[in-house]
């Protein structure tokens, strides 16, 4: 069982190493590198709000002010344009960070429901500073160094990197499952005070999974703001990338390590293959809607977790292990 | 500064907060009787708006006769929302799954919007719509007036359906506690599908003096959803006064931060003081208490 | 004899209702003792209380020498106070054994947890013993929300003996379980009891009560009535007028008081 997951990992681990060689179209290859963006995302933002399920819709705050961090940083000690700029993502990383520490100090002391309204207002409140603001350029956005690696193979660099990120991303994400501190997490989203009068140290860990999944955000959204070349307030800091990873995780499995992978690996490249080849934003709207209604209806826990569900048939498997113990302990008694 | 625009903000302030309270006020019920977040308010503000739009750029019909026929319309909306997904919803996750279901349909809603009115922002038109007239120095414009009238009436009405009427018991005891209001009887379920529909329909007459007082296309949604939700936190969720209270205060707020310190810093005025009342007080303003500890 | 845990005098109100009222309690170490009284009498207010959920508005509690009046339910685990919900609550979501584990650390601080495994070897071994004496050592893979109801509250059991308290506060343990289960629940506090653990249990069933505990507080109104052995309060007047009487009033507090479980 446990060899045949690995083997699954490293087979998908080779499709996606190899496909930026195989398929060479420099348009298939945007669309593959922004997957990878968005699964690095999904899987970050899974790492605390799926585990813990503290819905977190502000983390385009920590995308944002990593993509400023990369971009600020960059322009300002004129950076000689080229493979040396990737020294500047874990520092957006920890930019970003930086930022969840406070704010989550902040939003984590309230209920689950409040702390989802109050993740969307640090957003607004971090989208109109930078807006308003005369260092990030305003609506009139930054340029960065520009990259010229050659054009034809522009994206390839910025695919792997992105790929490595989203390694990176998994390996800690099952670190943190496979930790005390993960447990902790997902027994806080089952029952947070119960876990406080376990001995769990909720505010603590609350906070350090929120600032730890800050931390991966705002890599990938350095990233970002150096493939684009140029970033622009209100797209650096977009509602819709709040929303999407969070949908994507869900459509996936919240709370799996696969789940958020595969909802974003599905819905990005969808969003992406409709902009390039109709570019019609508004088809892709309706039809993540869509979709995400109808997983919700048909497979409410993720299509992951229903298609793993369905093959181990897990429901049939639990109430056969629950009856006979049920059963065994009446019949104990009895003799 | 100057004392005529800081009351003429002021005033504005207090005449269109009343209609964010009413829209507002329908999100905070639909919190309080069901668990959920409905993040679709928004965008059906921004239905509501269009509908009137329809109606008066392809029928002629005047925008408050319109009402007439969007109120209802909107009420059929949520109950079918409702029915459809809503209803599915249950265990732990209820509200934050709520959040995630009611923005897809917003989704859906927003990109069905984009094709059938196009991106391009519109605004409402009547004769009444820019008419203004002068009492003891100060200009009123008629359609704040007129938003501030309808928003008073319809939360006249909806209290008056709260305080006075069966229906209206059944629906503060189910605010009060689901689980007590199933013992004793009252069917939870026809309540809250109700109750959604009540709430997407004050969206209705939000929408179309939205529309009249503003440009918008379907991505004003946003600024409009943020806006909402920042006023049932900080009135406390679930608290219809509390809602009422907020939404007054924060457009009011907005307003005169807008004319003291520029246009800039109105918006991120209602973000900063909501978090400095939540730093406070965690629960909102007139929020239940939570025992939790933490 | 030593008390293990006492409260002294502690007063609560919600609102308008006066949950607990002065009422006082003694828990002699290595002892089984009940907590009874009608619906409503403040019993499980009295278990927040005494577990950090609850402030009190007056009063002490006082743990093996030390006031912990005010301390957080973490503090009080990791001092040693283990304690089970009138509604069970286990984790859903995560698997039997990782229910065990969540409570296993009980006094480590929350860093290791971020360097540390989930569980050590000798961790899983301890769990798995304890789910082993509860009888659901078999489940242990099992997503703990798929268990039987009764299954529930074994597991609940167990987790809370994982680490090893000092004293454990059930509250209604023959709650909602059939006769068959209460017996094996009953046998295994008694055999707990043996190795030196103490109980305070609250419980409606007062043949499972009047069997078990050497010692009786009887509440009423929150507060505390009458204490002993369970023959002599078997035989005060006071408790009989307590359960015919009244107590009705308070209804509404044994909800408030759950409903922390819920914020």
């Amino acid at each position: 069982m446990l060899k045949t997951k690995r083997l699954w990992w490293v087979l998908a681990l080779g499709v996606f190493a190899g496909f930026p060689l195989v398929v060479t179209n420099p348009s298939y290859q945007t669309i593959a590198f922004y997957s990878l963006l968005y699964m690095a995302c999904a899987a970050s933002w899974n790492m605390f709000s799926g585990y813990s399920g503290y819905i977190a819709l502000g983390s385009g705050v920590f995308y944002g002010s990593g993509a400023f961090t990369m971009a600020l940083i960059s322009i300002h000690t004129h950076m000689a344009p080229g493979a040396a700029m990737f020294w500047l993502v874990p520092v957006g990383g920890l930019v970003a960070a930086a930022f969840a520490v406070p704010l989550g100090w902040i939003g984590l002391r309230v209920r689950r429901h409040t702390f989802v309204v109050i993740t969307i207002a640090f957003f607004f409140i971090f989208q109109n500073a930078a807006i308003n603001f005369s260092f990030t350029g305003g609506t009139a956005g930054l340029n960065l160094p520009f990259i010229t690696w050659g054009f034809s193979y522009y994206d390839l660099p910025f695919y792997y990197v992105a790929l490595g990120l989203v390694i990176f991303i998994v390996i800690l994400s099952a670190a943190v499952r496979r930790s005390r501190f993960g447990l902790q997490l997902m027994a806080i989203r089952d029952d947070e005070d119960r876990a406080l009068g376990l001995g769990v140290k909720v505010a603590a860990v609350k906070l350090t999974g929120f600032t730890m999944s800050a931390f991966t955000i705002g890599m990938a959204g350095a990233v970002y703001a150096m493939f684009l070349g140029q970033i622009y307030p209100q797209f650096a800091f977009d509602p819709m990338f709040d929303l999407s990873i969070a949908m994507m995780a869900f459509f996936g499995g919240m709370g799996t390590l696969v789940g958020p992978l595969v909802g974003a690996l599905i819905l990005e490249s969808a969003q992406q293959y409709l902009t390039v080849n109709f570019s019609n934003g508004s088809l892709y709207l309706i039809l993540l809607g869509g979709l995400f209604l109808i997983v919700f209806m048909f497979m409410p826990q993720g299509i992951v977790v229903y298609v793993r569900d369905t093959v181990t048939k897990k429901a049939a498997r639990e109430k056969a292990a629950v009856a006979s113990i049920d059963l065994a302990m009446a019949e104990g008694s009895e003799t | 500064m100057n004392v005529t625009a800081l009351i003429d903000a002021a005033k504005d302030g207090i005449l269109t907060g009343s209609l964010y309270a009413l829209m507002a006020t329908g999100l905070t019920l639909v919190f309080g009787v069901m668990d959920i977040i409905n993040v679709a308010q928004g965008i059906l503000v921004i239905v509501g708006a269009y509908l009137s739009y329809a109606l008066s750029v392809h029928f002629g019909i005047d925008l408050f006769l319109g009402l007439l026929i969007t109120i209802p319309t909107l009420f059929v909306v949520g109950i079918v929302i409702e029915r459809a997904f809503l209803g599915r919803l249950k265990g732990p996750e209820k509200t934050a799954m709520s959040i995630l279901v009611t923005y897809a349909v917003s989704l859906v809603i927003e990109g069905s919007l984009n094709m059938i009115f196009s991106v391009n922002p519109v605004q409402l038109h009547a004769w009444y719509v820019n008419k203004s007239f002068v009492v003891g120095g100060y200009h009123f414009a008629f359609i704040y007036l007129a938003g501030f009238a309808l928003a008073v009436v319809l939360l006249s009405a909806l209290y008056y359906m709260l305080y006075r009427t069966r229906f209206g018991v059944s629906v503060r005891a189910s605010l009060a506690d689901q689980a007590s209001a199933a013992l004793v009887g009252i069917d939870v379920r026809r309540v809250s599908t109700i109750c959604f529909g009540i709430g997407v329909a004050v969206t209705a007459a939000g929408g179309m003096i939205y529309g009249a007082t503003t440009t918008f296309n379907a991505s004003t949604s946003y600024d409009l959803i943020s806006r909402l939700l920042t006023i049932i936190v900080l009135g406390g969720m679930g608290s219809l006064g509390g809602a009422m209270l907020a939404g007054v205060l924060l457009v009011f707020v907005g307003n005169v931060v807008g004319v003291i310190a520029g246009a800039v810093w109105s918006t991120m005025a209602y973000y900063v003081l909501l978090i400095i009342v939540l730093l406070v007080r965690p629960q909102g303003l007139f929020g239940k208490q939570s025992a939790r500890v933490a | 004899m030593t008390t293990l845990l006492s409260v002294q005098g502690v007063s609560r109100a919600f609102g308008g209702v006066q949950a607990l009222n002065d009422c006082s309690l003694e828990v002699e170490k290595g002892s089984i003792t009940g907590l009874i009284g009608p619906n409503g009498s403040g019993k499980t207010t009295l278990f927040n209380v005494i577990t950090g959920y609850v402030k009190p508005d007056a009063g002490a509690v006082m743990f093996d020498g030390q006031f912990i009046t005010y301390a957080r339910p973490d503090d009080v685990f990791s001092r040693g106070i283990g304690r089970t919900f009138q509604l069970t609550r286990i984790f859903g979501q995560i698997s039997v054994l990782e229910n065990m584990l969540v409570a296993t650390q009980r006094e480590e601080s929350w860093l290791r947890g971020l360097t540390r495994s989930k569980s050590s070897k000798a961790e899983v071994e301890t769990a798995m013993e304890w789910l082993d004496f509860v009888g659901i050592a078999r489940l242990a893979d099992l997503q703990a929300g798929a268990l039987s109801y009764g299954q529930r509250k074994l597991l609940e059991l167990a987790y809370v003996l994982v680490a090893d308290p000092d004293v454990i506060l059930l509250d209604e343990p023959a709650g909602g379980v059939n006769l068959t289960l209460i017996n094996q629940i009953a046998d295994r506090i008694r055999t707990l009891n043996r190795d030196g653990k103490t109980f305070l249990i609250v419980e409606h069933n007062m043949e499972f009560v009047m069997s078990l505990c050497e010692s009786v507080t009887v509440m009423h109104q929150g507060t505390s009535l009458v204490s002993g052995t369970p023959s002599e309060v078997r035989n005060n007047p006071l408790v009989l007028d307590a359960y015919l009487g009244g107590g009705e009033e308070v209804e509404e507090e044994e909800d408030a008081s759950q409903g922390i479980a819920h914020g």
